[in-house]
Order: C-alpha cells, then structure tokens, then sequence
C-alpha cells in the first residue's frame, strides 16, 4: 500500500528538501511510522504521546484525519496525505 | 524588513476591527520566493475566540492547493490581539510553523489607534523587524 505525502516547508529538512515523498502502511500510524524509518526525526514532529500533534494538521485525499479517526484512519494505494503546519496562535490572555 | 503597501495594511486592520472583539487571523500570498506581500486573504478563525486563533482546516487545505497551484507561498501570516500588545504569545511562538513568513500582528486594544507590528519566528526565537509601508501602487 505506497501512498504520496506532500511535506510542508517547515518539515522538509527532516526529509532532505523533499516536498513529496512517499510511503506504505494501511493506517496513519504505519504511514508515520514508515516515514519516520525513512527519515528519522519525523514522526517526533507528527506525534507526540501517542496522539497527533496539535501543530500540524494531516489530511487524507480532501478529509482533516482528526475527522476520520486520526492515526487509525485507513488508507487506500495511491491515497494522497498531506501535511500542513497547524496555523494557529493567540493571546491566550483570558479574562 | 516587511514591505507592504498601505492599502494592504488598511485591509488587514479593517479585518481585525470587524472582528474584535474576537481574534482576526488570515495571510498575504506572493510569488514563491519573491518575499512580495501581493494577495491579502482573510481566513475563518475555526476558535472565534477573543484569545486564540486557528485556521478552520478545510479552508486551510484548500488554500494551501491553491497557492502550490500558483506557484505562490505564504509571505505573511497575520492575526489581532484584541486586549493585549501586537507581541507574539507564547502560543504564537509554540504554532509558528512557516519559517519563510513575516509573522503580522495587530492590535486592536485601543478603538481609535492600532498597532501593526512585524516579526520573524524561527525555532522559537521571535525578532521583531521594522515594517516599511509603500504608498506607491506600482510594483
């Protein structure tokens, strides 16, 4: 099962510049996995404790994962993953 | 240094009055690697919060396809603190994640005056530089 992942600027120094890479698994999980055998360091910045990491956003074909069952979501062959940086911020002042 | 002609500044301070009290968020697209600010696009604050912003995701996507599409990046990502100085937070500093962006702040804590503040973000380290806005419309 080999899918193509789309690796944001701010990630592609783990992956050698590369801006499209690809990998195999039939979940997230071993897709990140996989990518991280590939290029070490990676799945660190996709995952933290077992969950997704709040600054990234990671998208199968047109669907945000974080709706469709997060690392387990399947995937097909020739699925497209796309990673994108969370774009996010604020105050964070309350009150 | 950012660069930025005044009409682009009205238009993202415009956007931030019009959704004070809540955050306004959103970038300005240029050519890839130009580091020329040319499109202004107001993105959906997904948290419509006074004190956090996140792109809503799906808009995001699709932004994102379009610019590759273009060949465009995103030269500044902007967003408003609302009751607080245009300096990034600590979460401003934790999500930064486009490395090649102008990071714009604005506040909108005074309803007669604003701040428009720029900055770099890279690995953690905030330098803020100056913000020079051209009157001119030519290029």
């Amino acid at each position: 099962m080999s899918v193509t992942v789309s690796v944001p600027t701010i990630l592609r120094p783990q992956t050698k510049g590369e801006k499209s890479v690809t990998a195999t698994g039939t979940t997230l999980a071993e897709v990140i996995t996989d990518l991280d055998a590939q290029y070490a360091g990676l799945g660190d910045r996709l995952v933290k404790e077992g969950a997704l990491h709040r600054f990234v956003n990671i998208y199968v074909n047109d669907e945000d994962v974080r709706f469709t069952g997060g690392l387990e979501t399947s995937l097909a062959d020739g699925d497209q993953v796309t990673i994108l940086p969370a774009v996010a911020g604020g105050s964070g002042v309350t009150g | 240094m950012l660069t930025i002609p005044a009409a682009m500044v009205d238009a993202i301070v415009s956007h931030a009055r019009a959704d004070h009290p809540d955050e306004a968020c959103g970038i300005i697209a240029g050519p890839a690697g130009s580091d020329t600010p040319t499109r202004v696009i107001p993105m959906t604050n997904a948290e419509r919060s006074p004190t956090f912003y996140r792109f809503d995701s799906l808009e995001q996507l699709k932004l994102y396809r379009e610019l590759d599409e273009r060949d465009e990046e995103v030269v500044v990502v902007y967003h408003s603190h609302t009751a607080t100085e245009a300096y990034p937070s600590r979460t401003d500093i934790a999500y930064a994640g486009e490395p090649q962006a102008h990071y714009v702040l604005v506040s909108t804590r005074e309803p007669a005056t604003h701040e428009f503040r720029s900055y770099r973000i890279v690995d953690g380290v905030v330098t803020e530089e100056d913000v020079e806005i051209s009157r001119s419309t030519a290029s």
